[in-house]
């Protein structure tokens, strides 16, 4: 789509761009760039030249298990997060579109959690959960459940999980409640006149019209969970126990500053690089779908 | 979007009877388990640390509260809640408008003038949309810090404006404006600039605002970036702070300041949401599609 | 107040002529429209007179002088747009005043301006408005309102009541023809509407194709039209046009004689107006009627042609009643009805 109407000359659009231009050059291209070009190299041990390596850093990163390790953590991390975020959201929706009254009052409540930045989310998720004061943890032990998500990798992932979910559900609510505020109130009747109960309804005519939302929740949740849950790892486990938490973007934070390795997190994150590249494209193949432009 | 706010239509189907107040019950005890781990730091950061520490600790607010609060703002661990606050504002705000401005002016040139490189530039913009900060750290760290932008607000806050999202719905958004209103425009005798600031930034008000709402929670969340650049207490913003707050090794983290500090974190961007709630909502749509 | 002249005005996008070539003189004062179907070129036309497009060949003088080359507001026009272009987010007072305020005109003019203005089109009472709280036929009105105070040599409308429902669209057409020649401004009309060609102006072109088919005052395009195009274009229902010939100074629809013309033997397109076929016991012509409408005032008939099998439409005056399933009805034209055409290039032969 393309204006029929435009103005004349080139010097006013280019000082309109300039802003935006020099600031994605110096903080986007450069350090892009920069990381792609790190990646090709190895410091030596002392920082004082780099050695070029071609493909070596990403050779050595496949072949690291906890690299390779971190990625299968990613992928179930992720998966987890986007089902635990999604469903209950999901069935919250319904229930509020039943409503003729009072959904505007829950929705206002349900919104809170997603005001809430992932890394406070941990912190309130890590306080329930305290070994020593926490009080579900403290509940748990009551009924014979020892809660040690310090030391147990499968309980420490199912918290950062839940810490991760729980503001997410809030987002998936207000884009479940939207859509399923716009089917079309006569294809519900249609299918009631039909003689469809109300389950059978939902599963056969709701939740295929609701499947563009899905996929494009899914889509979101699935970056989401990849780039934007560091607080919450780093305030709960901090990629433990055992790097048990530790997910690709945690690990490059790790390898980069902590561990100092820059070629192998430069490389770390040209592979995220294409993953993002990668969830991006798909993103648009929906996008285009959705939006003409 | 689907107006939210639409009232169904009356004569739904099953809406009525047991079913809705079954239906009632289900939300409030779901509404009641989403809301628990804030209404739990709310009672802790009301308490004393005893009273905490004291497993189970109450599910009722205690009588601690200014006294935490206050600690909180005024002294805190580190350094002053309150300047973490400031420090947040600061970010969120210069973000957020940083954002919208430099967005609506290139998504001005790149939708109303024709110029030799357009649609390269405008692929570049593009392609900024795809990478979060989180993904490009080490070396953006490296740019900031040859800058001498460390521990500075044009540290924090720059780095994270160079993405396109918003440029991309403010382009969207000028291409629904009907093309007869800039040649009204230009047959009334307007120069592209007036037009941008008579015509176009009215018309785009409840965009932007809605923007505003999106980006400002964007940039009052960041963790990681703050995390980084800010190695001097006095720069740290409350998110990151936060996590800076609980101590080393094995002593005992000060949970009713802690608690207190989580609640103060959250209040702004929560009253943000809930008092902007449609324009909120109408940004969200309006960003992800 | 001022002449308009279009000399042999082309237009191309990229490669792609779409305006071969288009000239009129315009006079002082007269109101011009330019007719024709979609994608004709009369909207390209209007808007290379405006100085939204790029003239790519020609010229266009307003007022004796070259305005290739000047921006819309140097060229002394006003525009009335389709969809009115109302600015959303300012007054109807604001929308009039807008260009005034740009050109830099002083309050108490400006005021004074769109007061006038605005009662000249009974708008006095919604001048603190805003567009989406006014009808379609207020909108418009507020369109108008923008052109008039600018008080302009020329007036341009690009289809201006094609968003309006037909009522509207019959009352709103005689008050833009009354305030024109109130005002006396020169104005260029665009509809794809040939009622409003008709009924509005002073000359028409007919344009078809990037070609004006033909310029001429309304009753000349209807009583002489030079292409088969024009011909079918205005008039409502359309002309009937059908294989004949002429055979010794003869227009002959196979043996029928249909009246004398003093063309040399040759095929034509014979073109017949569906209000000129007269019920006649006698008449050379039977229709073999399939449908009637009746209209009120007259009564539209459907059929074939017996013998020839070709579609016609007749229109006859009053009710006219069907008196059988499949009716018969006998018609005559009067010779000086009849309108010939090459049928390879349209153009008018007689």
């Amino acid at each position: 789509m393309e204006k029929r109407v435009t103005f004349k000359g080139w010097l006013l659009p280019m000082l309109l761009l300039a802003p935006q231009l020099i600031v994605s050059g110096v903080f986007f291209f450069y350090p892009a760039g920069e990381a792609v070009w790190q990646s090709l190299f190895i410091p030596d041990p002392f920082g004082l030249s780099m050695q070029y390596v071609g493909l070596g850093n990403f050779e050595y990163l496949f072949n690291d298990p906890y690299y390779r390790a971190s990625f299968v953590t990613t992928a179930v991390f992720s998966t987890l997060v986007t089902l635990v975020s999604m469903i209950p959201a999901l069935f919250l929706a319904v229930l509020a579109d039943r409503l003729v009254k009072g959904a505007g009052t829950y929705r206002t409540l349900l919104i809170w959690p997603y005001a809430v930045a992932p890394a406070v989310a941990g912190v309130l998720w890590l306080f329930m959960f305290n070994t020593r004061i926490g009080v579900v943890a403290f509940y748990l032990n009551q009924m014979g459940y020892d809660w040690n998500h310090v030391l147990n990798e499968h309980e420490a992932m199912g918290l950062v999980v839940v810490a991760s979910a729980w503001g997410r559900i809030s987002y998936n609510f207000l884009f479940y409640f939207a859509a399923l505020q716009a089917v079309p109130k006569s294809v519900i009747e249609a299918a009631a006149i039909d003689g469809a109960r109300f389950w059978r309804r939902f599963f056969t005519i709701v939740l295929p019209l609701l499947s563009p939302t899905t996929f494009f929740l899914l889509v979101v949740n699935i970056v989401y969970a990849f780039f934007e849950t560091f607080g919450v790892i780093h305030t709960i486990t901090s990629g433990g126990p055992q790097q048990a938490t530790t997910i690709l973007v945690y690990k490059v934070y790790a390898d980069g500053f902590v561990g100092q390795d820059l070629g192998s997190s430069a490389a770390q994150s040209v592979v995220l690089l294409v993953v993002v590249g990668f969830l991006t494209v798909l993103q648009f193949k929906f996008v285009e779908k959705r939006v003409h432009y | 979007m689907a107006d939210m706010h639409n009232e169904p239509p009356p004569g739904m189907v099953e809406k009525r009877g047991s079913g809705l107040w079954l239906t009632h019950v289900l939300m409030i005890v779901g509404v009641l388990v989403i809301f628990f781990p804030i209404w739990l730091a709310f009672v802790a950061s009301t308490h004393t640390q005893q009273e905490i520490a004291q497993a189970p600790m109450p599910v009722m607010p205690g009588s601690h509260l200014i006294q935490n609060y206050s600690d909180a703002l005024f002294s805190g661990v580190n350094v002053p809640v309150a300047t973490m606050l400031v420090n947040s504002l600061v970010m969120a705000l210069g973000i957020a408008l940083g954002k919208i401005a430099i967005s609506l002016l290139s998504a001005f040139a790149i939708v109303y003038f024709r110029f030799p490189g357009r649609r390269f530039f405008f692929w570049m913009i593009f392609i900024t949309l795809m990478l979060p900060v989180e993904v490009r750290i080490v070396p953006t760290y490296e740019v900031v810090a040859g800058f001498g932008m460390l521990n500075s607000y044009s540290g924090l806050i720059l780095p994270l404006i160079a993405s396109a999202t918003a440029t991309f719905l403010f382009r969207q958004f000028f291409l629904t404006v009907p093309d007869e209103l800039a040649e009204a425009a230009r047959v009334d005798g307007a120069r592209p600039m007036r037009f941008f600031f008579d015509i176009l930034l009215p018309m785009s008000r409840t965009n932007i605002a809605a923007l505003f709402v999106i980006l400002f929670i964007y940039g009052w969340n960041q963790y990681l970036w703050p995390l980084l650049i800010t190695t001097n207490p006095e720069m740290n913003t409350i998110v990151m702070g936060l996590k800076q707050m609980f101590p080393s090794g094995d002593d005992i983290a000060d949970w009713p300041v802690i608690m207190a500090t989580s609640i103060l974190a959250m209040i702004p961007p929560v009253i943000v949401v809930i008092s902007m709630q449609k324009l909120f909502i109408r940004g969200l749509v309006d960003s992800e599609k | 107040m001022a002449t308009v002249e279009l000399e042999n005005i082309k237009k191309r996008f990229g490669k792609t002529e779409v305006l071969h070539g288009v000239s009129i003189d315009i006079q002082d004062g007269e109101f011009i429209v330019i007719v024709g179907p979609s994608g004709c070129g009369k909207s390209t036309l209007l808007r290379m007179v405006a100085g939204l497009e790029s003239i790519s060949e020609g010229e266009i003088r307003i007022g004796e002088a070259r305005v290739n080359e000047r921006e819309p507001m140097d060229r002394d026009i006003a525009m009335v747009f389709q969809n009115y272009a109302l600015y959303p987010h300012m007054s109807v007072r604001q929308n009039m005043g807008y260009g005034l305020k740009i050109a830099g005109m002083a309050k108490s003019e400006i005021k004074r301006r769109v007061d006038e203005a605005a009662k000249l089109l009974q708008l006095s009472d919604y001048l603190e408005r805003k567009p989406r709280e006014l009808s379609g036929g207020q909108r418009q009105r507020v369109a108008m309102g923008r052109a008039i105070v600018r008080e302009p040599s020329v007036f341009l409308f690009d289809e201006p009541l094609s968003n309006l429902d037909a009522k509207l669209r019959v009352q709103m057409r005689v008050e833009i023809r009354e305030l024109q020649r109130k005002l006396g401004v020169t104005a260029l009309y665009v509809t794809h509407d040939q009622v409003e060609a008709m009924t509005m102006a002073d000359r028409m072109i007919v344009m078809n194709g990037g070609v004006a088919e033909q310029i001429g005052t309304p009753l000349e395009v209807y009583e002489r039209p030079v292409t088969i195009f024009a011909a079918q274009f205005i008039g409502s229902p359309s002309m009937n046009v059908i294989d004949a010939e002429v055979r010794a100074g003869q227009v002959m629809l196979g043996h029928v004689t249909l009246g004398p013309t003093d063309l040399p033997d040759r095929p034509v397109s014979l073109g017949i107006r569906p209000e000129h076929l007269h019920p006649d016991d006698n008449g050379p012509l039977t229709l073999n009627v399939t449908l009637s409408e009746p209209l009120g005032a007259n009564t539209l008939l459907h059929g074939t042609l017996e013998g020839r099998g070709e579609a016609m439409t007749a229109a006859l005056p009053g009710v006219h009643m069907e008196k059988q399933a499949v009716e018969q009805v006998r018609l005559s034209v009067n010779a000086e009805d009849l309108h010939l055409f090459d049928p390879k290039t349209g153009q008018r032969l007689n």
